[in-house]
């Protein structure tokens, strides 16, 4: 049987018809020459042809494929069916529609962030160099783990054994001068062998290698796609030119094509580390390590082998403090597939997110079958006729799931339409910590996700009716021909049943949503340490060395642009810093060491973060002054050997902010001066709303080197922060711009943002969450009342006759109304209680979003049980009150 | 789907009448009407069918490849679908006779056995 045949049917039958005609024509013709009269010769033929329908039958029947002939003819049917009852139609594609589209639209973004491979050749090679150090005290705070020191680079790519390349990167920023504007681009700093190790081929050019990196070698660069586009228009013959990255020339050596990315951090330029080997020492943490693994090997044998070379590391570099000092650090290796760290911890979200929307799917089964089974309750009369004409019940049960599968498969359609559009909408929004949120599409995989979704819900709601009617009993029905008073306990029971699922995992779901709502809140209700954060501009400023060789001219020009930035009207205060709070990048960090305390061999004292600050931030930024004062610009000039110290420290090192003034420490090297304490600041959450506030100590951005006895130090890469009411609006950003380049014009603006916008970006994660829940919840909610609301006024429907003959008999309309009522909350009820202990087994999985609540919270629990209370009370009350209304002589005659 | 066999059909095995239609095409092109009528007086009348029932089997005949059709003018000028034979046709109608005179000689010979 060919297909060709098959789908070529009616022109066959349209030529055997023409073929036939032409028969009876000929035969007439011949009859009539044979003399009989015209009528009685057409007569004739015809009987000599026989029957014309059936030998047209016989022959279609011979070129078609049965089985899709029947299957056409009953999804033919189905539809029809549907569109005879639009609105159960309406309603049921649009529940499914729904269901089916959330699931889709959050299938898409688990699909592409978690479980694609990421956009590099054989990924699956790549590692993540991770390093904890559990015993630098400071650190445990820092959840990245230790980065790789620039020496800790050359001996691990020099003499592994377990790698094909190693390199390792760090984010940086650089002005690219030469052209109309200064422009600050974004930069990534990368070693030899890191593009190596990612393996993806330069769109023009060639990578950069180890001739490259040497220090006094030759100044390359090379451009990233976009930057590219931009800059260059794409020209083939950009390769060879020079640009002025950080006033310096830098020649073009290569393209890298479109949509790469290091990990997560899109950059403009990528540049070559240069470190002068003779002059590393052992720390200067600050590079992120990527290797790919050898064929064959594990990240077991090359934590193994980087384990191997970290005692080769502290032998082969020097270090002026005591060299065994990182022994006490406890550095290991733990090596992380590249992907988890690109995924890092939002594949917890997303999973978590994914099952709640799961969750609603089942709901909105639960809602569909219950709508089926009422539709073929009122079908049930024809489906009784059917099977009396001889369909078989199997033939039945084929037909409604059918027409259930067509349902699901058209609400499935749907709901990729509805994903797309979600999704359109959420990679414009852009959560900003959703990672490779450009990749993010609807891709063969979430299409053929839905379709299974789709078929597997369809027979999911389907089964359910299609096994309850089409039995074997369905003759029976006709006898009793419409007049099913008492309408079966077991049809009930499902139904009952089914509604008891959906409140109760509705109730999980508002539960859920409920304790995102008291995270958000508690997130809220913590002190960032800043204030006002709409009203607070923040523009970083960097100035190359080669345009300001000169270290005392670097805060004199940043107080330059203070001063410029105080004078633009509407500028309540200005100051600058070296990091704002929960700023990326890396901060500094080391040990401080109280007058009077040295550090025994062997001992680390806790690790500070250490900040940079001019004269008036703490003002500008709204941290709190504790105790003491602020520094002012006489401080700086005459490099006074002063301090600020956050609260906590203080409290740690010397019980009280007050009993800090006054007091004195150093830097880790004994034979720096001490500094004395002049202010103490409140705390500040600098690495995020949700994680603890940091020990801080804030230098000035100018003072005398904690470590070069004798040398200036200063803060040449500053962030300013503005506090003002036009924060944001693009007239200020203009003015801002201009007032730093009255102070200097070859100075580039970038980083712009409002303290409210890092501030929300931390609060990304919870946002995201509570939003996605909240829908979910909401969606849950909703269904669950239709649910509750759909059986009881089916009951009240049934029972008409039984409600008629109640009143007829005496009892009170109000008592009827309460006995409906009951019947609803008791359904409710059962599922609040399901539901209360299901949540708390579930909710446990999301424990790593709370923060400031246990996943028991009492009044979450409490709040969405009452809640989904009065929802099953409102659901019931409506037909209960229609019950109330029966007109007891209507309902007794109208059967 | 109602499946009564025609007339042809229930009196002669399937490959019969094929086999006869190719017969009948070993003269020249023609069509249904001829076919048929030429079926019903080659046979003396013994074949009574209903002319309908033939055209199924052209329809599976000419699926085979062993005949081909094009539509023409019939000798009074009416539109007429005339079927011819193939090469493959020839072939297959030598085949079918030959193996036809064995199992007519077979059961002749089971038949009569007395009179040979």
């Amino acid at each position: 049987m060919s297909w060709q045949r098959f789908l070529r049917r009616a022109r066959w039958d349209r030529e055997r018809r023409d073929e036939i005609d032409s028969y009876v024509q000929i035969e007439t013709d011949a009859n009539i020459a044979r003399g009989m009269p015209p009528e009685v010769a057409r007569h004739a033929a015809r009987k000599k042809f026989g029957n014309p329908t059936l030998i047209r039958e016989e022959i279609y029947g011979m070129n078609t494929i049965g089985v899709l002939d029947t299957l056409s003819r009953n999804v033919r049917y189905a539809l029809r069916a549907l569109r005879h009852n639009p609105t159960f139609t309406a309603v049921a594609l649009l529940t499914l529609a729904i269901g089916i589209g959330a699931n889709t639209a959050v299938f898409s973004v688990v699909n592409s962030v978690l479980l694609k491979p990421l956009p590099y050749p054989q990924p699956e090679q790549l590692v993540s160099l991770r390093q904890t150090a559990p015993g630098a005290g400071g650190l445990a705070t820092i959840t990245d783990g230790l980065p790789l020191s620039a020496s800790m680079y050359f001996t691990y790519h020099d003499q592994n054994r377990t790698f094909q390349s190693l390199g390792a990167w760090s984010p940086s920023t650089a002005s690219v001068t030469g052209s109309a504007e200064p422009e600050e681009v974004r930069t990534v700093l990368i070693t030899d062998g890191m593009l190596q190790a990612l393996g993806v081929a330069p769109a023009l050019g060639r990578w950069l290698g180890a001739a490259d990196q040497k220090p006094g070698g030759p100044q390359t660069v090379m451009l990233a796609y976009g930057y590219w586009q931009r800059r260059f228009g794409g020209s083939t013959s950009v390769v060879g030119q020079t640009i002025r990255v950080d006033s310096r020339s830098r020649e073009i050596v290569g393209v890298m094509p479109r949509g790469f990315r290091l990990v997560n951090t899109d950059a403009d330029l990528i540049l070559p580390f240069a470190f002068d080997r003779a002059k590393l020492i052992l720390p200067g943490f600050f590079l992120q390590g990527i290797g790919r693994l050898r064929p064959g090997a594990t990240i077991a044998q090359a934590n193994a082998d980087l384990a191997r070379l970290l005692p080769v590391w502290m032998d082969s570099w020097p270090f002026d403090g005591n060299p065994r000092l990182y022994e006490t650090w406890r550095i290991t290796p733990a090596l992380l597939p590249l992907k988890q760290e690109a995924v890092g911890n939002v594949s917890d979200v997303l999973w978590v997110v994914m099952g709640t929307i799961g969750i609603v799917m089942l709901i909105a089964c639960a809602n569909v079958a219950n709508l089926l089974l009422v539709r073929a309750d009122a079908r049930q009369q024809e489906l009784a006729v059917r099977a009396a004409l001889g369909a078989g019940w199997g033939r039945i049960v084929r037909e409604l799931l059918l027409e259930s599968l067509l349902l699901a498969l058209i609400g499935g359609a749907l709901g990729v339409i509805l994903a797309r559009e979600g999704l359109r909408l959420l990679v414009s929004i852009g959560p900003a910590n959703l990672p490779r949120l450009s990749e993010i599409s609807l891709d063969a995989r979430a299409l053929a996700f839905t379709f299974v979704l789709s078929l597997i819900s369809g027979l999911l709601f389907g089964l359910i009716p299609a096994l309850k009617y089409a039995g074997p009993r369905i003759a029976l029905t006709l006898r009793s021909a419409g007049r099913n008073a008492s309408s079966s306990r077991e049809r009930h029971r499902t139904r009952n049943l089914l509604v008891i699922a959906q409140v109760a995992m509705a109730l999980v779901l508002l539960v859920s949503a409920g304790l995102m709502i008291r995270t958000f809140q508690a997130l809220r209700t913590v002190e960032p340490g800043f204030t006002h954060a709409e009203q607070l501009q923040t523009v970083r400023v960097s100035i190359p060395y080669q345009l300001i060789p000169e270290p005392e001219r670097v805060p004199r020009t940043q107080n330059d642009i203070l001063d410029k930035l105080n004078a633009i009207p509407g500028v309540i205060s200005a100051a600058c810093v070296s990091e704002m709070p929960m700023e990326d990048g890396e901060t500094d960090w080391d040990v401080v060491v109280e007058e009077g305390k040295t550090i025994r061999p062997g001992e680390l004292p806790p690790l500070r973060t250490f900040k940079y600050v001019s004269p008036g931030y703490f003002h500008t930024a709204g941290t709190r002054m504790i105790a003491g004062r602020d520094y002012n610009w006489t401080d700086l000039y005459d490099r006074r050997p002063v301090t600020i110290v956050s609260e906590n420290l203080a409290r740690e090192l010397w019980g009280s902010p007050s009993a800090a003034l006054g007091k004195r420490f150093r830097a880790y090297r004994p034979e720096t001066p001490l500094r004395e304490v002049i202010g103490v600041v409140q705390d500040v959450r600098d690495k995020g709303i949700q994680e603890p506030a940091p020990s801080i100590v804030y230098w000035p951005i100018l003072m005398q080197n904690l470590y070069l006895a004798g040398q200036p130090r200063i803060q040449s890469s500053v962030v300013f922060a503005i506090r003002s009411d036009r924060a944001g609006s693009e007239a200020f950003l203009n003015q801002i711009q201009q007032a730093v380049w009255s102070a200097n014009s070859n100075l580039a603006v970038a980083s712009v943002r409002t303290m409210q916008e890092v501030y929300d970006k931390s609060l990304a994660r919870t946002s995201f969450t509570l939003v996605m829940l909240g829908i979910a919840g909401a969606m849950a909610l909703v269904l669950g009342i239709i649910g509750i609301y759909g059986v009881l006024s089916y009951a009240v429907s049934q029972r008409r006759r039984e409600i008629g003959i109640r009143l007829a008999l005496g009892a009170q309309p109000g008592e009827l109304k309460r006995m409906f009522v009951r019947h609803g909350l008791s359904l409710a009820g059962i599922g609040v209680a399901i539901g209360l202990a299901a949540a708390a087994g579930l909710t446990r999985l999301m424990s790593s979003l709370l923060f400031g609540i246990k996943p028991l919270d009492p009044l979450t629990y409490a709040v969405g049980a009452l809640l989904l209370g009065i929802a099953a009370v409102l659901a019931s009350y409506l037909p209960a009150r229609r019950a109330s209304a029966v007109d007891p002589v209507e309902a007794l005659r109208a059967e | 789907m109602p499946s009564r066999k025609s007339p042809l059909q229930s009196e002669m095995v399937q490959g019969t009448l094929d086999m006869l239609i190719l017969q009948t095409l070993v003269l020249g092109p023609a069509h249904g009407h001829t076919i048929a009528h030429a079926i019903e007086r080659g046979s003396e009348e013994v074949l009574q069918i209903e002319h309908g029932s033939l055209y199924p089997a052209l329809h599976r005949v000419e699926e085979q490849g062993w005949i081909a059709s094009f539509w023409g003018t019939s000798e009074n000028n009416r539109k007429a679908k005339y079927y011819r034979l193939t090469p493959a046709g020839r072939k297959q109608l030598i085949a079918q006779t030959t193996r036809w005179d064995q199992v007519v000689r077979a059961i002749g010979r089971i038949l009569k056995p007395a009179s040979e």
